[in-house]
């Protein structure tokens, strides 16, 4: 039967194509940043890239304000994700009973599918205010209102990916732990936890590659302040983050002008960071995962 | 000489230790999600008030002020709809290359690379990605057409995930004896795996384009406008959204009432709790049905 065969031909084209397509988008992505930011590195003056000052209309193009905006936000989520992510991660897949489990995951789920802009609205509404009155500063659009929140969006990923890190522990590994006389508590921390570490690993990047991607919380809260942060200080005054600046004046910029170009090349450099840590995390399951088979084998 | 009542034994210490450190834990998990629980009741109680049949069915009025938020809804409504037109047949394609066709080589090794760093870009960038492609290259404009292709490559890497999993679910059995009895590659993914992966496909779908509604910043330069006094005639106008809605009323209009405001986050919140609900029925009814 020709007409079949040609069928299954032109189907199987058609499926790998879309397989294919994968590859096809990131190059085209890539393609068009720099295409698009290229521009900005003949354009603006290379002594303000890489100055210390933000501010487009006098011509000042320096990422450092905003890349240490990003890094004050992140780092300040991550200090509190990580405790509180890995905890439940670590209830969920050790401690809790049947029932508590069944309320827990889908509860974090939902905060997982939680549009950004609905937490930056309450940010804005409620927890800056709160921020402001019980820190006594004179403005609760802080970094660490962005950073609170940014917590809140990484932690679905931390606990998600720990969590199957935790619960592909072999079962000999604590049978054996508790057989030798450890507690379970012992054997949590002694054996389970370190065996899961790699996994651990790449939830917590994957994590925190989620909360520098964020966007719209931390335009909504943060104060939009574009400056140098110097200090722990920062953490409690008014930062700008790399993503922030790309949506807040994208819309206000001429087309094909310095700053319009400027804008595309912060977007080249978080695509190509999101590139690493998205590289390291990946290849960190794939080591764990190579030992592990080594190891039962 | 015993030892003395003072200085607990190691068992007893052991056990103390072991009950405040699951006590520390249980307190921890409650501290991560009470807020989730918190902040789902503060908005469904703030909002409710706000919530009537004209509030869904009106045009806003008075600078948005007054009147309610129809064609953000159904802005949302198309732009979830034309994310799928193009994620869903990609997505499931490239899912099965990848469960039932792709080689174990260098090139599907490069594939799902590729994925995982799609997964990872942030959503910001996506909406730089279509407004150089779609809207400046391509011509589309600010437009739903615009917006929803970028919606859908942003939603392409969690639908392929996902129906990839649930492709590969389905026993090895299934496919034996699909082939044995002649049936080729194609009959046996389409007669066969596909149909028994489609609710694990299906929840998948739901939850990628899930997200896609939620989002404010692929459509940010792509598709949304601050303001429309009528409905979009075709996919080249621009449209109103809800998560961009809700940002232009809570940081851009000012002396927005807050009823509004609460009012518009409970729809969208509604709208994204809604899919996921659907997700999680989807996935319990089939888990029940399955006789694999």
């Amino acid at each position: 039967m020709p007409a079949a065969n040609w069928r299954e031909f032109l189907i199987t084209q058609l499926v790998r194509a879309s397989g294919y397509s994968a590859i096809l988008i990131v190059a085209l992505i890539f393609f068009f940043l720099v295409r698009e930011s290229s521009p900005a590195l003949s354009q603006a003056d290379p002594a303000s890239l890489f100055g210390a000052r933000w501010y487009p209309i006098e011509g000042h193009f320096s990422l450092w304000p905003l890349l240490g905006g990003s890094l004050v936000v992140t780092l300040g989520a991550a200090l509190i994700a990580l405790p509180f992510g890995l905890a439940t991660a670590v209830y969920i897949a050790e401690v809790a009973p049947r029932w508590a489990r069944e309320i827990l995951k889908p509860l974090v789920e939902i905060l997982g599918g939680l549009p950004s802009v609905l937490l930056g609205f309450l940010g804005f509404l409620v927890l800056a205010p709160l921020v402001r009155t019980t820190l006594a500063i004179p403005t609760g659009l802080t970094a660490f209102t962005g950073a609170l929140l940014l917590a809140g969006i990484s932690i679905p990923t931390i606990v998600s990916i720990s969590e199957d890190a935790l619960d592909a522990v072999p079962r000999t590994y604590r049978e054996a732990a508790l057989a030798l006389g450890a507690t379970p508590w012992q054997t949590i921390w002694r054996v389970t936890v370190p065996a899961a570490r790699s996994g651990i690993v790449t939830a917590v990047m994957l994590g925190l590659g989620r909360a520098v991607g964020e966007t719209m919380t931390v335009m909504m809260v943060t104060g939009n302040a574009p400056v140098l942060p110097t200090g722990p200080a920062a953490l409690f005054s008014p930062v700008r983050t790399m993503t922030a600046t790309i949506a807040a004046e994208m819309g206000e910029v001429a087309r094909g002008s310095t700053h319009y170009h400027v804008l595309f090349l912060i977007g080249l450099v978080l695509f190509l960071l999101s590139l690493v840590v998205n590289l390291i995390a990946s290849s960190a399951v794939l080591r764990a995962r190579r030992r592990a088979e080594r190891l039962l084998s | 000489m015993t030892a003395p009542n003072a200085s607990p034994t190691p068992a007893r210490h052991r056990r103390r230790v072991q009950r405040l450190g699951y006590a520390f834990l249980t307190l921890a998990a409650v501290a991560t999600v009470a807020p989730i629980v918190l902040v789902v009741a503060h908005i469904v109680v703030q909002g409710a008030p706000a919530i009537s049949l004209a509030f869904l069915t009106e045009m806003p009025r008075a600078g948005m002020r007054q009147g309610g938020v129809l064609p953000a809804i159904l802005g949302t409504f198309w732009l979830t709809l034309g994310t799928g037109a193009l994620a869903v047949p990609l997505g499931i394609g490239a899912a099965t290359y990848l469960a039932e066709y792709a080689p174990e080589s260098r090139w599907t090794r490069a594939i799902r690379v590729a994925l995982i760093n799609l997964a990872g870009i942030p959503s910001v960038v996506y909406g730089l990605f279509g407004l150089g492609l779609f809207v400046l290259f391509l011509q589309f404009g600010t437009s739903l057409l615009a917006g929803s292709l970028t919606l859908s490559l942003m939603t392409l890497p969690v639908i392929i995930s996902t129906a990839e999993e649930a492709l590969r679910a389905v026993p090895n059995s299934f496919r034996v004896v699909s082939i044995s009895l002649g049936g080729t590659r194609w009959q046996t993914v389409r007669r066969i795996v596909l149909p028994q992966a489609l609710p694990g496909i299906l929840t998948g779908v739901i939850l990628g384009l899930e997200r896609a509604a939620g989002e404010t910043a692929p459509i940010l330069f792509t598709a949304a406008s601050f303001f429309l006094p009528r409905l979009p005639q075709s996919v080249f106008d621009p449209t109103m959204a809800l998560p961009y809605h809700l940002f232009v009323i809570s940081t851009q209009v000012p002396e927005m009432p807050v009823r509004l405001q609460y009012g518009t986050a409970l729809v969208l919140l509604a709208f994204v709790l809604g899919m996921n609900l659907l997700a999680t029925l989807i996935r319990s009814r089939a888990r029940a049905r399955r006789t694999w």
